[in-house]
């Protein structure tokens, strides 16, 4: 019987991670929580926006209202790596070879490891940023479409255009597809090969968490009552494919999927705080978390593919133990 | 899921540059009124506050995705309301300050179209800053002025120490020309009451349109000498002899007797209508005309209902519902005031009047 760890904190959790698989919970004050040998804190911005777990370093990057990025680590090191001024930084991300990128306003900011920054401007706002898994390059989600560039080149940069606001965006993990979230209750993709498009439309509400499952082969996405799983074995993606509709409730929305490293199985959490996992193949399902407080917003899997750590709107956070 | 309990009012501050907002703004970030206000701004610029909850953000409007040209919200709002409600304790209501041009069009449209938006604030006001004395040449070279009165639900005349009475009487006549629904303030150096800009509750159904003279007697042709509350200080005698020029005064159309202003208003009254005719009427014209409309107000009399039905419009969204008992003795009348701009006051009047009930005699 799986069992739940609870950790009742006070505010909306951004991220709930593992690093050195210690359970972390980043809150939007900017404080982040740590569950090791007992409860302990440290604060990272004054006012947090964005989380990303930077797996390759072990490390959590922050960025907030104070305009500041920082990595935050288990051993309680917070290290300011970015500024860039008074405006919010409202993205950020982590790519190969301790380079990162953060958003703020209508520039994409990309620092190498050695410290070096670059500006990358564009005429709209960027509404996010991701690293493509293989060589320095990264993609930027925009009004009507994603611009691609490769920073540490000076190059012309690669525009992909599709009408919309696009707020989100993720390459698969074999680098051979580009997919964004949408200010409408959509997603669009892109195969980077030839540019084809992707439309993956039909959600009630807007995307706001995706996951890719162990080898790109699937996309899980919220935004409907149930995890909408997109196939990517194919050589063109999900086209012309139904996605597979796993955990599906009649009265409470999917706001949060993650899916397990190696195997075809997702855990799902729900507006009402309830989490489950689904197994794609036969669609089983097994309760992890009853209904809490809050939305789950937050969703990672360990090292040993055991432990689920997750975080709330409401800041009614834990972790869930799959074998009990 | 929406819980009207905790939605944080928002208001909307426009005005020209120059209008006096920033001032505005400057007491309404420092004067000791008990609240706490996130007020978010084009630039830093000239607030001289240090303050947590002011943010900048750049202008950045989308168009909806949809096929209809007026559905556009203002991007960066929904990533800055979304981030400030994450801590929403800091806070009793949002300010959101536009540029000088700005459209207040897709800023409104935000508070209805984005359900995350939707659900956690509400819009409470939108506010235009007139400054007195450059009000004239501002209309004729912008039509943003224009659209800023047009779409408020109060406007602050202001600079009004810069003016003579017959040019203030002028200016006023102009809004109101532009905007009859509208309530209007002259004052000086910004220093309208806050109490009249603020925590208004101009969307809200239950209490739009309830305290609001100039709708409810909204120029009614045949009674241009009604009773007006005691903040009500405008001209009623429609002596628009200035710049007069020929254009159609059939009844209730109010294209303006001022040169450079496009914005007109349609004031509609009739009986009590009829449910089954009205709905679908109303819908037709807001998917037909939307894009001309910039805002709708009215409050339906429909037959069978003890309850008054109130609407509001925003080019294509549509909002109404039941407000409250219709009063002993109150005229059971319904009222709509179209403002936009290319109206067929004519056609509008005809189709709104044949959905009327039919009454036997």
């Amino acid at each position: 019987m799986p069992t739940v760890a609870p950790l009742d904190l006070d505010g909306h959790c951004l991220a709930a991670v593992f690093l050195n698989n210690v359970p972390h919970f980043a809150l939007a004050d900017g404080v982040v929580h740590r569950l090791d040998h007992g409860h302990k804190t440290e604060q990272a911005n004054d006012g947090l926006l964005a989380a990303f777990h930077d797996a390759a370093n072990d490390r959590l990057l922050t960025a907030g209202e104070d305009g500041k990025v920082f990595a935050v680590k288990n051993d309680g090191t917070v290290e300011q790596l970015a500024e860039a001024g008074r405006k919010w930084i409202t993205s950020v991300s982590a790519g190969p070879q301790g380079a990162i990128a953060y958003a703020s306003g209508k520039t994409a900011y990309v620092r190498f490891a050695d410290g070096k920054v670059k500006e990358l401007s564009h005429p709209r706002s960027v509404e996010a940023v991701a690293f493509a898994p293989k060589g320095m390059r990264i993609g930027v989600a925009r009004y009507n479409g994603a611009t691609l560039h490769f920073p540490a080149a000076d190059g012309k940069p690669v525009e992909l255009e599709w009408a919309g606001a696009h707020t989100g965006i993720a390459f698969s993990p074999d680098g051979n597809f580009l997919v964004t979230t949408m200010q409408e209750n959509a997603l669009h993709g892109w195969k980077l090969a030839d540019g084809k498009h992707m439309r993956m439309s039909g959600y009630p509400a807007k995307v706001k968490s995706l996951s890719w499952a162990a080898k790109g082969k699937w996309l899980a996405s919220s935004g409907a009552p149930a995890a909408i799983v997109w196939p990517f074995q194919a050589k063109d993606g999900p086209m012309g494919k139904a996605p597979l509709e796993l955990g599906t409730r009649g009265n409470t929305m999917v706001t949060c999927v993650a899916c397990h490293p190696s195997q075809d199985v997702v855990a799902i959490g729900y507006e009402d705080g309830m989490v489950i996992a689904a197994r794609f193949t036969d669609t089983k399902e097994v309760l992890l978390r009853r209904p809490g407080k809050g939305a789950i917003t937050s969703m990672m899997w360990d090292r040993e593919e055991r432990r689920i750590v997750f975080g709330s709107a409401a800041g009614d956070c834990g972790v869930i133990d799959i074998a009990g | 899921m929406s819980d009207t309990q905790t939605q944080i009012p928002v208001t909307v501050l426009t005005g020209y540059l120059g209008s006096g907002k920033t001032t505005l703004l400057n007491r309404i970030l420092s004067e000791n009124h008990g609240k706490r206000y996130a007020v978010i701004v084009n630039e830093f610029g000239e607030i001289g506050i240090d303050n947590d909850l002011i943010v900048e953000s750049d202008e950045e409007i989308y168009e909806m995705n949809n096929g209809c040209v007026c559905c556009t919200v203002r991007g960066d709002l929904i990533r800055v309301v979304e981030g400030l409600m994450r801590r929403p304790g800091r806070f009793d209501a949002i300010v959101v300050e536009t540029t000088g041009l700005a459209d207040p069009v897709p800023v409104a449209q935000t508070f209805f179209m984005d359900e995350d938006v939707r659900s956690k604030t509400k819009l409470d006001a939108v506010v235009a800053l007139v400054d007195a004395k450059h009000l004239p040449l501002r209309l004729k070279d912008s039509k943003e002025a224009e659209d800023q009165i047009a779409f408020a639900d109060v406007v602050v005349l202001n600079k009004t120490d810069l003016v003579t009475e017959d040019e203030l009487r002028a200016v006023e006549a102009t809004v109101r020309a532009i905007n009859p629904a509208a309530k209007i303030h002259r004052t000086q150096r910004s220093g309208v009451d806050l109490g009249e800009v603020l925590d208004r509750g101009a969307f809200d159904l239950s209490r739009a349109l309830e305290n609001d003279p100039h709708f409810l007697d909204a120029h009614d042709d045949h009674d241009h000498d009604h009773e007006c509350g005691p903040d009500c200080d405008h001209d009623h005698h429609h002596h628009h002899d200035h710049d007069h020029h020929d254009h159609d005064h059939h009844d209730h159309a109010h294209p303006s007797a001022i040169h450079d202003v496009t914005v007109q208003s349609v004031s509609l009254r009739g009986g009590e209508m009829d449910s089954k005719k009205f709905f679908p009427w109303i819908e037709k014209i807001t998917q037909l005309e939307g894009p001309n409309i910039l805002r709708l107000k009215g409050i339906i009399a429909f037959k069978d209902d003890p309850d008054r039905y109130v609407v509001q419009g925003v080019h294509m969204i549509l909002e109404g519902d039941h407000q409250r008992a219709w009063k002993d003795g109150e005229k059971h009348e319904s009222r709509l005031v179209f403002i936009g701009r290319e109206l067929d006051a004519e056609r509008l009047k005809n189709s709104f009047e044949a959905c009327q009930a039919m009454t036997a005699n």
